[in-house]
């Protein structure tokens, strides 16, 4: 009992530091590689590669002034960045990153609470977070910022479905809820990329807009909500909201990584997941599931600096007219093929089913492709040009 | 150079929005190995395709004759077609009969960079410089007066010429 509480104690103040300081990282990140993509250069002067720009960000945040807008509700104000930033943290818990660590005391999994209910704790805290927007938006006693605390639980509702029906895919196929037991289904008969790439495509699309990330940023829309939610904030207050925005892309990456492309699992070998733990085998993963994280902020990063905004009214089409039936509709063909292939033909998930499944998921992909790419989704609205 | 304009003809029907993202994706993923634009200020002062125009005009810089006296005959010319009024000149005269500046002062804070003094000087003193880097810690040394005028090192500039319109 004393050994999981130090160890649960240690894992939670460790996960908690890297977290914040791959939060601070990925700030800098964004603006070197939007500079980048802009053939510009970024912040490079503090710090070699301006690497201590984030530190000095952060030091100009809490030297800043605080600023109350008369007329708004003082306790839900000073809450509402509380309200975001926490659940932004709080997601990451369950979320497995290294193969099991040997100590001298015990073998220690790498996850800060093994829950078992696991996934379902992701998407109950990971919606808690839009309270805390809805209320910086109504507290701010802001027309603007109403209007992107609103947009903002609208969006999260919608998009919110279709995240959900996409992971119910995985669920079907895992058997499990606990993100453990996902990883380890994987590590046995592939990624789930290759047997539910749709899910996956539903999946990240959800995510982009969950995390209000470009295309999907409507509740900050700054040409026409001024900062929406945030506007009326300043200081540390507004950095909250910022730390809570890209702790919610690394805990959406983290969660991409896990539950589509193996977790920690190195592709290719069963060295990392067969035999006794070894530090060795939880650095490599470490690794694994750090470069796959990466990965995936990174094409956070790059969507963002290369499409425009959606219309309101676009994405509200997106998220229930093309990705909830097409979630729905995928659920009922990836359990009718999990159906037959388990019931019927007596399989149990292994490298064939999943290829079988991939084989289905293809068929699926280039119809969704084709069917979207004749461009009638987005361009329905669009008023003709003569 | 003219500036060119780029015309995009805009789709008149469906498109696939599918194909420009992706394209989109591959543009911006294949600007990130392009050479960049930036110019590193401080360090770096000019490149290739960015040095300070030889027309440019800011802060004034008065010329010195063989002797290091200022070539200023203090004629006067210049606080006269000066538009902002910003040049003061006290004429004297020595024993033989030169004609020199008592006193010759320049409000930087005022002066609009027409460049009027330089063209209008009869004898080539007064110039406005090839110069931008001008802060003080205070407003009282933004008014040159003729010692610091003359003591300016930078390059003069050659201003605009009608019969050369775009200095060939």
């Amino acid at each position: 009992m004393t050994f999981f509480l130090v160890s649960s104690a240690i894992k939670v103040f460790v996960v908690f530091n890297v977290i914040m300081v791959g939060v601070a990282l990925l700030t800098l990140a964004e603006r070197r590689i939007c500079a980048w993509m802009q053939d510009r250069l970024g912040p490079n002067r503090v710090g070699p590669q301006g690497l201590l720009q984030p530190a000095a960000d952060g030091l100009k945040n809490f030297l800043k002034e605080e600023t109350y807008p008369a007329q708004a509700d003082r306790t839900l104000f000073t809450l509402a960045p509380l309200i975001s930033f926490v659940p932004a943290l709080l997601t990451f818990a369950v979320i497995p990153f290294a193969a099991p660590l040997p100590t001298p005391w015990g073998v220690v999994p790498m996850v800060v609470a093994d829950l078992p209910v696991g996934f379902l704790y992701i998407l109950a805290i990971s919606s808690l977070g839009v309270y805390g927007i809805v209320l910086a938006g109504w507290s701010s006693n802001n027309k603007y910022s109403l209007l992107g605390g609103l947009r903002a639980s609208a969006q999260m509702i919608s998009y919110e479905i279709s995240m959900g029906m996409s992971t119910v895919a995985v669920l079907l196929l895992a058997g499990n809820v606990t993100l453990t037991r996902v990883i380890a289904q994987q590590q046995q008969g592939g990624w789930f990329i290759i047997s539910l790439t749709l899910a996956f495509l539903i999946f990240f699309i959800s995510a982009l807009a969950e995390t209000n990330r470009l295309p999907f940023d409507l509740p900050e829309a700054e040409g026409e909500l001024i900062a929406g939610y945030h506007t009326e904030y300043s200081a540390m207050k507004f950095s909250m909201f910022y730390i809570a925005e890209y702790s919610n892309m690394v805990t959406a990456s983290a969660l991409m990584a896990t539950l589509f492309f193996g977790g920690w699992d190195i592709p290719f070998t069963h060295w990392d997941d067969t035999g006794d733990p070894s530090v060795l085998k939880t650095l490599a993963t470490l690794a694994a599931f750090g470069a796959k994280t990466g990965f995936f902020l990174f094409t956070y990063i790059w969507i963002r600096w290369t499409l425009p905004r959606f219309r309101y009214d676009q994405l509200m089409a997106l998220g229930w007219k093309v990705l909830l039936p097409l979630a729905l509709g995928y659920l009922a063909v990836i359990a009718t093929a999990i159906w037959y292939l388990h019931a019927q033909l007596g399989w149990v998930y292994g490298i064939p089913f999943g290829l079988a499944l991939g084989a289905v998921n293809l068929v699926l992909v280039v119809a969704v492709v084709w069917w979207l790419d004749r461009g009638r989704i987005i361009s329905a609205s669009t008023a003709e040009v003569a | 150079m003219p500036i060119g304009v780029k015309v995009l003809k805009r789709p008149t029907r469906e498109t696939s929005y599918l194909r420009a993202t992706l394209s989109g994706m591959a543009l911006t993923f294949s600007h990130i190995f392009r050479p960049k634009v930036t110019m590193q200020y401080p360090e770096q002062r000019a490149t290739d395709d960015w040095t300070l125009s030889s027309r440019w005009r800011g802060t004034h810089r008065m010329l010195t004759d063989e002797q290091g006296r200022a070539k200023c005959v203090a004629c006067g010319l210049c606080p006269q077609i000066c538009p902002a009024n910003c040049i003061k000149l006290v004429p004297g005269e020595d024993e033989n009969g030169h004609r020199y500046p008592l006193i010759y002062e320049i409000d930087e804070f005022r002066c609009v960079f027409c460049g009027y003094c330089q063209e209008v000087c009869p004898e080539e003193a007064i110039h406005v410089g090839v110069h931008y880097e001008n802060s003080e810690y205070s407003r009282d040394r933004f008014v040159y007066d003729l010692e610091r005028l003359c003591a300016q090192t930078h390059p003069v500039s050659t201003l605009w010429d009608p019969s050369d319109p775009k200095g060939e």
